[in-house]
């Protein structure tokens, strides 16, 4: 009895998702964007696409660290092609370097906005526009009323929208599906080889929409983003602060 | 089609502007005039003056003599090319074709615009009307050839109609003059009595050709309509435009926007019949008062669609001021581009060549300024901050690949 109960519940759980908005994406050929222990912490086990993720920084470094974070993840959202809308108020992102994430930087338009107001507008048109992947979108504030208006703006299209929040007056309360925080961690490299590793971060998972939030260590190797147990075992002290 | 013209000759231009600006001068005689050798120079005066025999060429002394309370304004040089431009852009309202005729007229191409206003009679009309209640003197004249208007709306009756191929028979009886000829030949003919243009051209061409120079043929013949004469018009018309005469004036935003999308309809379906789309497109506002209101609009990638170019335009409506109205409306296609009519993909690869994201480039440029948006292409360059270049277009491709040799960093401080 209890085990059709539990279908019955699990049935119901997934009507909801699907109401709220996560539709499950079957398609074996789209590369996983996390690794399955983070993907685990989401409804469907899917990382959701057709969503706005929050991300929360407090420090310039953490700032730099979740814009790679972010590249990590548009590397497998934008598969080979796909176009993508970085909207931020100044120019302190080096195009170059997204490469290395994998990303073909000519794909990435920049939009330079001094005004809060003109972001949120540009942000909203841009997740309206279903030929893009992605939106990534540089805001300090962002209020219930705005995040409601991105949220049903992402659901029609499936555009994924990151919004970075940079030093955010007061954690409020938003309709992002998710909000993150994404720390920097010093690379390692195994046997003690000499040089800088590969881009390390703790990740942190405060809020997920029927999900279960998170901590892991994330790692950017071979073009994609892993979670690597065995660095994890390795002992705090022996890791070198490579900057 | 048969090819009309009307030209238009401001008898007083300059003292008309003076007594305009001042209404006090219009009781007074007055003359215009420069310093010259000297002296100084009549180069223009009113009718009072002119009344009292006071002619343009004459020193201010000797004008003096016949009216002692003559009063002297310093001319200004260029001040008649500036107010017939003025006044060729003021009549596009009439015509497409508007020519400046230094120093003293306006030639109107109205082939084909006279109907509009229910003849050739409403028409010139119409214009003269306007002119003469700006303040100014003019005689207007509308015939085939241009030369034949000119010579009847300086020599002949005031709102002259010529009818069709009846040039010859209107111009017999005016003076030689008329034909635009040099004055230096003008006064050889009249010594030779030749004071008519009848007179002239019953003389064999091989005969005038042997005693004048070519001009004089070349304007008897413009004059008759042998001989094509162009006009070099103040604003050549862009290929792809559409005009909407209104009959009250339009003075509400909402006005502004029917008329913006009647015009865009027009064009888009005529690009879209052709296949092309526009890349730049300027809509002017022709106001009661002699302005124009004009905006302008940029698009990322040829488009004609009606619906995604009024977005465009409809945040610059606000900026149109239309005061006391707007009486004609222009849409302009400046820059025109092939369109070819992709045909729809099954599955969608999304890229930067998507007709979806240039709209959304146009509007967000529209509104913020296309200087903010950015796209980067790799640059052959060793320094880090040399790497990279914008890219002039939204489809440009890379030349090159991109450097990932050496570990760089993704945020800049």
């Amino acid at each position: 009895m209890s085990a059709v109960k539990a279908d019955i519940i699990d049935q119901l759980r997934k009507d909801m998702l699907l109401l709220q908005g996560f539709k499950k994406i079957i398609n074996p050929y789209a590369p996983e964007i996390l690794p399955a222990s983070v993907r685990s912490a989401f409804p469907n086990a899917q990382f959701p696409i057709g969503a706005v993720h929050e991300f929360i920084s407090f420090h310039q470094e953490e700032v730099a660290a979740t814009a790679g974070f972010i590249s990590g993840i548009l590397a497998s959202l934008m598969l080979k092609s796909g176009a993508c809308i970085w909207i931020n108020s100044s120019k302190n992102i080096f195009p170059p370097a997204l490469k290395l994430f994998g990303i073909p930087p000519e794909k990435i338009i920049f939009i330079h906005l001094k005004k809060e107001k003109e972001i949120l507008w540009a942000m909203e048109e841009a997740l309206k526009c279903e030929s893009l992947t992605a939106v990534i979108g540089e805001l300090r504030e962002l209020n219930f009323t705005a995040s409601r208006r991105l949220q049903l703006a992402v659901e029609k299209s499936q555009v994924t929208g990151f919004i970075l929040r940079d030093n955010p007056r007061s954690l409020n309360t938003t309709a992002c599906v998710t909000r993150w925080k994404i720390t920097s961690l010093p690379s390692e490299l195994p046997n003690d080889m000499p040089g800088v590793g590969f881009p390390k971060w703790e990740v942190e998972l405060l809020k997920v929409r029927n999900g279960k939030p998170g901590k892991w260590e994330i790692e950017f190797t071979e073009g994609r983003l892993r979670y690597n147990s065995k660095i994890n075992a390795i002992p705090m002290i022996s890791k070198k602060k490579t900057g | 089609m048969q090819k009309r013209y009307v030209t238009i000759w401001f008898q007083s231009l300059t003292t008309d502007w003076f007594i305009r600006k001042q209404p006090g001068l219009k009781e007074i005689p007055f003359v215009l005039a420069l310093p010259d050798h000297g002296r100084l120079v009549v180069t223009a005066a009113n009718n009072l003056a002119n009344k009292e025999g006071i002619e343009p060429g004459m020193a201010v002394a000797d004008a003096r003599t016949l009216i002692s309370s003559l009063k002297v304004i310093d001319a200004r040089p260029g001040l008649n090319s500036k107010l017939l431009k003025g006044f060729a852009e003021w009549c596009i309202r009439y015509s497409p074709y508007v020519a400046v005729d230094l120093p003293d007229g306006i030639i109107l191409d109205a082939s084909g615009c006279a109907h509009l206003w229910g003849g050739e009679k409403q028409y010139i009309f119409a214009i003269s009307k306007r002119l003469r209640n700006f303040g100014y003197h003019i005689r207007i004249a509308i015939a085939d050839t241009i030369g034949a208007a000119w010579a009847v709306s300086r020599f002949g009756k005031d709102n002259t109609i010529v009818e069709k191929d009846k040039q010859i028979h209107s111009l017999q009886s005016l003076p030689v003059a008329s034909l635009r000829i040099e004055p230096a030949t003008t006064e050889v003919l009249q010594k030779l009595g030749l004071y008519h243009v009848d007179q002239l051209t019953a003389i064999p061409r091989s005969a005038l050709r042997r005693r004048f120079d070519a001009q004089v043929l070349l304007r008897i013949d413009q004059a008759l309509g042998n001989i094509e004469e162009l006009i070099q018009p103040v604003f050549p018309p862009e290929p792809y435009h559409e005009r909407l005469p209104c009959l009250e004036p339009i003075v509400t935003a909402t006005g502004i926007g029917i008329a913006l999308q009647r015009l865009l309809n027009a064009v888009c379906h005529r690009l879209q019949q052709e296949e092309k789309g526009l890349r730049i497109a300027d809509f002017k506002c022709y106001r009661i008062d002699g302005k124009i209101e004009k905006i302008s609009i940029g698009t990322n990638r040829p488009s004609n669609s009606s619906k995604h170019l009024y977005k465009l335009f409809e945040n610059k409506i606000d900026s149109i001021e239309p005061d006391l109205g707007i009486e004609l409306f222009i849409l302009e296609a400046s820059k025109i581009e092939d369109l070819a009519t992709v045909q729809e993909k099954l599955w969608d690869n999304k890229g930067l060549d998507d007709t979806a994201l240039a709209e959304l480039l146009d509007r967000i440029g529209g509104k913020v300024g296309n200087e903010n948006i950015h796209r980067y292409l790799p640059a052959e360059h060793y320094w880090p901050e040399r790497s990279f270049k914008p890219a002039t277009s939204v489809i440009e491709k890379a030349a090159i690949a991109w450097k990932i040799d050496r570990p760089r960093p993704l945020q800049l401080l």
